[in-house]
């Protein structure tokens, strides 16, 4: 079991739906966030393009920040999700800086937080919240191992990209372009 | 440490900063107290059915409270095709509406003391009778015909009523003649009938979608965003005009990026190529349309050469995309748009994409625009209403014959004493709508304002327009509140339930209850023969076969179609909603009255030099104005910023992410300063803004100060002849670097 997810770059409009619905499922706190919207815009007007993705946690396969995390707070629970055990968790910030794609920040509580991938809906199979409210319906979420998910469907079928290759972190959030 | 990121980064790109709103213990508590920090899977969450009011798409859903009282969250309704179950984020957010601190708490009475004027903390019976006091003594005087009601949202029928048996029908709302009138005029004229809202577009099922200034996806009506995308997996082909690179054109085969205020030339020369090419449907044109050969002269020398002069964009461009939609057509719509007053022709405008969507003969087949259907319910009894000795229209005093609806601002108008005369409105009461923000000018407002003897504000939030007010009623949110059935039209007849999910906060009431009171102390209590809501929506649901009972538990109920179907059906006739049951490519409604009969085209206002066409818009998690208040959705989107091509920001030596505050054509600056945000995508001679930001009022402790206010800026008003839309986007702003404030005191 390996899930992961799928993002179409050419559906998203970048409007945060996924931001919203991740704050009011998990009780982030106003101001913080686990998942947000980048928008890169490339060429000079008009001949100009823009693409939006929502971004999050890459619940890497090979994750530095599970690797530089001293009370092993940070760990990885079946199907690959990344997770930080809050008692655990010193706050000390380390795979903060660890990680390439910015997913962690310092709850106010004193741990640090990020995306669960929604795992307390994904055992009781649901979508994670991201992928459950977006009005455009650009996100897949899945098992890689399972040969019938949507996910493994739309990646046998779409060109796709994942963030921060070169980082060798093997991330498992991909962007369908 | 390295601080964490900017809060979202669609947030630094566009406006930057950090996001640091405080702190958030009142809206959600602590995290959970299990060993992951999960949400606690053993708390079964009560859900109550609801349908979204932060905006008017309507979607219906469900509101889940805590165990401990409080809305958890809103999730969408998945029976419910207005939504599929997904809200929009506004709707997500609407979670903020009701826990915002800044909320309206108690009734306010406006008092003098000591020679300042202050609102005074009155109870409700205090205020009730004040209002009806009032009330009674402006009719007594000058007649119920002097109050008026300006209303936006599902609070306005209560207080519509409420006038109505009052004997008065000065009743206006902003969605008219600062929104979709141009729009349904031009439609009804071509037609016989608009689109409604939620609009009859078939977007899901279209094989071709034209965007003309219409922002899907930045404009977040949850149906169409949703349908857009499934064109997008199906390979429709969209093509955008737009002066910047919306979310929109970015997804588009083609974006024409025109230059602002010629879109009629634009309309006009496709029109030629259909018709002058042949590629328009001439089957469905015969049978259906009328006055083509009327047109055809018309448009003979709209040529793509011609237009391309007017518009920048390319005859090449205009010939293949005319081409691409005759080819998916009649499964091809120019979209009707929504927000349509822009530049004072906006019917003629409005008239010349009807006009391209008969050509194509997208009215009543699939992948155009289809037949919608609704229910109705019968309004709960009441006596008849009064018939009051004038009404709305006799203060157009003779202009705009084509407004069917009443317009804000001869109401407005008519509220002035040297403009009111023997029509003279001498009381307001306000529901839903921050009216200094979403009308413009401000100046003639502010004239009416001054000369009321009521100013009555029924809202949930302290939004500018309260602090004009003589009385402030706090209205409870929708998370707090029964209301109307939803019963809108669509591929199908839906009825969605709203009811409470918890207890109104702090001392607000819903607006029925307000409504009622206010009747009841005026006389008018036969009107209002209830206990309470539940009362109404019960009879009325009985009446047509269907329970209360039921949409309690289920929240939304689809009904079969009975009037037809969908779609006209092949080798059926149909007849328009027209006078003479055909489309009118040549409108002789329009010649009678005075007008053209089909659109031209006339230059209009360009920028002096130094100056940029002012456009404003919508982003995907505000509403108007409304929602700058809202701490979940101010954290996704805390202020506006103001587009800016940087090679425009080079000549001006400004940065990016620098405050300048922007003044207009008339010398008006925004009241603060706004982030500039570079980007390639908005043009040379234009800025963009998105709408609702800059509010002045400091009880908005969220939104107070944050970004400008387009409104303000919106003083050059060219108003349609046709029905009376104001035109707003024919202004112009500078850029100020310093302080204009500062340099005065200097």
């Amino acid at each position: 079991m390996r899930y992961a997810m799928a993002i179409d770059t050419r559906k998203c409009v970048g409007c945060s739906d996924c931001v919203v619905a991740c704050q009011t499922e998990n009780n982030v706190p106003i101001g913080f966030c686990r998942d947000w919207v980048s928008e890169t815009v490339d060429g000079t007007y008009p001949n100009v393009s823009i693409e939006l993705r929502s971004e999050r946690c890459n619940h890497c396969d090979n994750s530095p920040c599970v690797r530089c995390c001293p009370t092993g707070a940070s760990h990885i629970e079946d199907g690959g999700i990344v997770l930080v055990t809050q008692h655990r968790c010193i706050g000390c910030g380390a795979c903060i800086q660890a990680c390439p794609y910015e997913a962690r920040y310092s709850h106010p509580d004193g741990y640090v937080d990020k995306c669960t991938f929604c795992i307390h809906r994904v055992r009781k199979g649901e979508n994670p919240a991201c992928v459950s409210v977006c009005p455009t319906k650009c996100m897949y979420f899945g098992d890689l191992d399972d040969p019938n998910s949507d996910i493994v469907n739309v990646l046998k079928n779409r060109k796709f990209k994942s963030l921060a290759p070169e980082a060798g972190t093997q991330p498992q959030i991909f962007y369908l372009v | 440490m390295k601080t964490r990121r900017d809060f979202i980064k669609i947030s630094a790109l566009g406006i930057g900063g950090t996001v640091a709103l405080g702190g958030a213990s009142w809206v959600l508590g602590g995290p959970m107290a299990n060993l992951l920090g999960l949400p606690d899977e053993t708390a079964e969450l009560k859900r109550f059915p609801t349908y979204c009011e932060v905006c008017f798409w309507k979607c219906a859903g469900w509101a889940y409270v805590k165990p401990d009282g409080g809305i958890q969250k809103i999730i969408g309704n998945a029976d419910d095709p207005q939504c599929n179950g997904r809200l929009c984020p506004r709707g997500t957010g609407g979670v903020g509406m009701y826990s915002d601190p800044d909320r309206l708490k108690k009734p306010l009475i406006r008092v003098i003391k000591d020679g300042t004027q202050s609102y005074r903390e009155a109870s409700w019976d205090e205020a009730l009778d004040y209002v009806s006091k009032k009330m009674q003594e402006i009719a007594t005087k000058h007649g119920p015909e002097s109050i008026a009601l300006f209303n936006h949202g599902s609070s306005g029928h209560y207080f519509t009523h409420l006038l109505n048996a009052f004997g008065t029908n000065n009743i206006a709302a902003p969605s008219f003649a600062q929104c979709r009138g141009p729009r349904d005029t031009g439609f009804e004229a071509t037609f016989g009938e608009s689109v409604g809202s939620p609009e009859a577009t078939d977007i899901r099922d279209t094989r071709c979608l034209v965007l003309i200034g219409s922002h899907i996806g930045e404009n977040m009506h949850n149906g169409q965003v949703q349908e857009m995308s499934d064109a997008i997996d199906k390979g429709a082909v969209i093509i955008t005009v737009d002066p910047r690179l919306s979310t929109a054109a970015s997804k588009s085969k083609y974006w024409l990026p025109i230059k602002p205020s010629t879109d009629i030339a634009l309309l006009l020369s496709w029109i030629h190529v259909l018709l002058y090419d042949e590629l328009y449907n001439k089957e469905y044109v015969e049978k259906y349309a009328e006055g083509l050969n009327e047109l055809k002269e018309h448009v003979k020398d709209y040529t793509p050469e011609w237009a391309y002069g007017i518009t920048t964009i390319k005859p090449e461009l205009i010939r293949l995309t005319a081409r691409e939609m005759a080819n998916a057509a009649p499964s091809a719509m120019i979209h009707p748009g929504r927000h349509t007053t822009w530049y004072g022709d906006d019917v003629q405008r409005s008239r010349a994409i009807a006009i391209l969507n008969a050509l194509l003969g997208s009215w009543g087949n699939r992948g155009g625009i289809f037949f919608k259907e609704g229910i109705k319910l019968p309004d709960f009894p009441h006596p008849e209403f009064p018939k009051p000795a004038w009404s709305w229209q006799d203060t157009l005093n003779g202009r705009y014959p084509l407004a069917k609806e009443a317009v804000t601002n001869t109401i407005i108008e008519a509220s002035i004493p040297e403009t009111g005369k023997e029509h003279l409105i001498k009381g307001w009461i306000i529901s839903g709508t921050n009216l200094v923000v979403s009308v413009p000018l401000k100046e003639q407002l502010m004239k009416a304002i001054h000369s009321l003897d009521l100013l009555v504000v029924v809202d949930t939030m302290p939004m500018e327009i309260t602090g004009y007010a003589d009385v402030v009623l706090p209205e409870c949110t929708y998370l707090e509140r029964y209301d109307d059935i939803r019963a809108s039209a669509h591929r199908e007849p839906t009825l969605a339930l709203r009811m409470p999910a918890v207890a109104p906060m702090h001392e607000t009431k819903p607006a029925w209850w307000i409504a009622k009171q206010i009747g009841e102390r005026l006389g008018l209590a036969a009107y209002f023969n209830y206990k309470d809501y539940e009362e109404v929506l019960e009879w009325q649901l009985n009446q047509i076969g269907q329970s209360l009972d039921e949409l309690k538990k289920v929240g939304i109920k689809r009904l079969p179609r009975t009037k037809g179907p969908l779609y006209i059906e092949p080798g059926s006739d149909y007849t328009f909603k027209t006078a003479s049951g055909k489309i009118q490519l040549y409108s002789k409604e329009f010649a009678d009255a005075g007008f053209d009969a089909m659109p031209t085209y006339q230059p209009h206002a360009e920028p002096q030099e130094g100056f940029y066409r002012l456009i404003y818009g919508r982003a995907p998690m505000h509403t108007f104005s409304r929602t700058a208040n809202n701490p979940n959705l101010v954290a996704l989107m805390p202020e506006n910023a103001i587009w800016v091509n940087p090679e425009v920001a080079n000549i001006w030596g400004i940065k990016k992410n620098q405050y300048v505050w922007l003044k207009n054509q008339d010398g008006v600056v925004s009241n603060f300063p706004v982030k500039v945000r570079l980007t390639e995508r908005i043009r040379w001679d234009s800025v963009y803004i998105v709408h609702g930001f800059g509010h002045h009022h400091k009880p908005l402790h969220l939104a107070y100060g944050r970004g400008a206010n387009d409104t303000e800026l919106v003083t050059n008003v060219v108003i349609d002849p046709i029905m009376g839309g104001t035109g707003m986007r024919g202004n112009f702003v500078t850029f100020l670097k310093d302080d204009p404030k500062k340099e005065v005191e200097s």
